[in-house]
């Protein structure tokens, strides 16, 4: 089995990077794919929390980096789903104890087991950064709809193109609907502004940081508005044909165009 | 509140969304071109500078901006020849 490793990240920290990682690796672990899902944040590791498996891991990637254990030993099975693994980062180190080549090592060790290899990658354009998208096939940019995020959404889209990465993708995270939709950057200016296929638009929704909390991925709640996209994502990058949608139009505009 | 909003309305005032879409593309423009805009101020005074050993022109109606043209930077500089009109003519020396 060759899997596709895919990268998540996005520049700027607090878009939703690992909230966006955990629920893509469930959702495609929904689909019944083989998924592991490596937290690349070294020294500040959430996936495990945001997951629900914090009590579960032993073993840390570095310690299969430092051969003190096998992949296989470090992979925290998840408790939902037998098809979802995550190699937890270490807490109490930082990250220069991960390098592009253990990482390129890793990948391809984790994509010979799965058909999906998620790598979680910190904010920031320094070394987590370089070593978290040195082995990806295709990257996710996660931004929101707000002029910082995007202004750094663009710089690693432009350091990830200066670099040969060919296959990149958008996710627009927390777009808010009706009247304060307005307040945001429209979807229309972020895909022309950055020049890079739209992958997904995910609503803001109340119930992700509850679901954070609680260790259970909104992409479980069949009631959440983001967990329904983030399903629909899922089945995009599994191959399965979803056009994104058009923007919607503001009211008016939709009540004149009815006719 | 209502009437800021009806106020808005008429006078035509940029929307949070349109002033954060203008600024995008000219923080954007900046940071691909990796050029600030005091540095740009500064290249359009040396071209000016230079310009002017060769040809008449008037410093004033010189623009020299950076435009977007989907990941393309351009810096792009409109010179009208000719010398500067004739209100400054006199504070020519």
């Amino acid at each position: 089995m060759a899997g596709k490793v895919i990268t998540v990240t996005s520049g700027k920290g607090g878009v939703g990077k690992s909230t966006t990682t955990a629920n893509l690796a469930m959702g495609l672990a929904m689909l019944g794919a083989q998924v592991i899902c490596i937290d690349g944040d070294v020294g500040l590791r959430n996936l495990d929390v945001i997951l629900g498996l914090e009590n579960r891991i032993v073993y840390d990637i570095t310690h299969v980096i430092d051969g003190r254990c096998k992949l296989r030993q470090a992979l925290v099975r998840d408790k939902r789903f037998a098809e979802l693994h995550l190699l937890p980062a270490a807490q109490t180190r930082d990250k220069s104890a991960v390098s592009p080549e253990a990482m390129v090592w890793i990948a391809q060790q984790a994509a010979e087991q799965a058909d999906y290899v998620l790598i979680d990658c910190p904010a920031g354009i320094e070394q987590g950064f370089w070593y978290s998208v040195t082995p990806a096939d295709m990257l996710i940019v996660v931004t929101n709809p707000e002029l910082p995020a995007v202004r750094d959404a663009d710089r690693v889209i432009g350091l990830l193109e200066n670099n040969g990465h060919k296959d990149t993708r958008l996710i627009i995270n927390r777009v808010r609907s009706g009247a304060r939709a307005r307040e945001q950057l429209d979807r229309v200016t972020i895909v022309e502004t950055l020049a890079v296929p739209l992958l997904g638009v995910i609503p803001e929704d109340d119930g992700v940081t509850a679901s954070s909390n609680r260790g259970e991925p909104v992409v479980l709640d069949p009631r959440s508005a983001a967990g329904q996209e983030f399903r629909v994502i899922a089945q995009r990058l599994h191959g399965e044909e979803h056009p994104v949608p058009p923007e919607p139009l503001p009211f008016w505009k939709r009540f004149f165009s009815r006719s | 509140m209502c009437w800021h909003s009806i106020r808005r309305w008429f006078s035509h005032a940029p929307t949070c969304q349109e002033v954060a879409r203008e600024r995008l593309q000219l923080v954007l423009a900046h940071d691909r071109a990796d050029l600030t805009p005091g540095m740009l101020a500064m290249l359009k005074d040396d071209m000016i500078a230079v310009l002017r050993n060769y040809v008449a022109i008037d410093p004033a109606r010189v623009e020299v901006s950076i435009m977007q043209e989907g990941r393309v930077t351009r810096l792009v500089a409109d010179i009208p020849l000719g010398p500067a009109r004739s209100s400054e003519e006199s504070v020519k020396e």
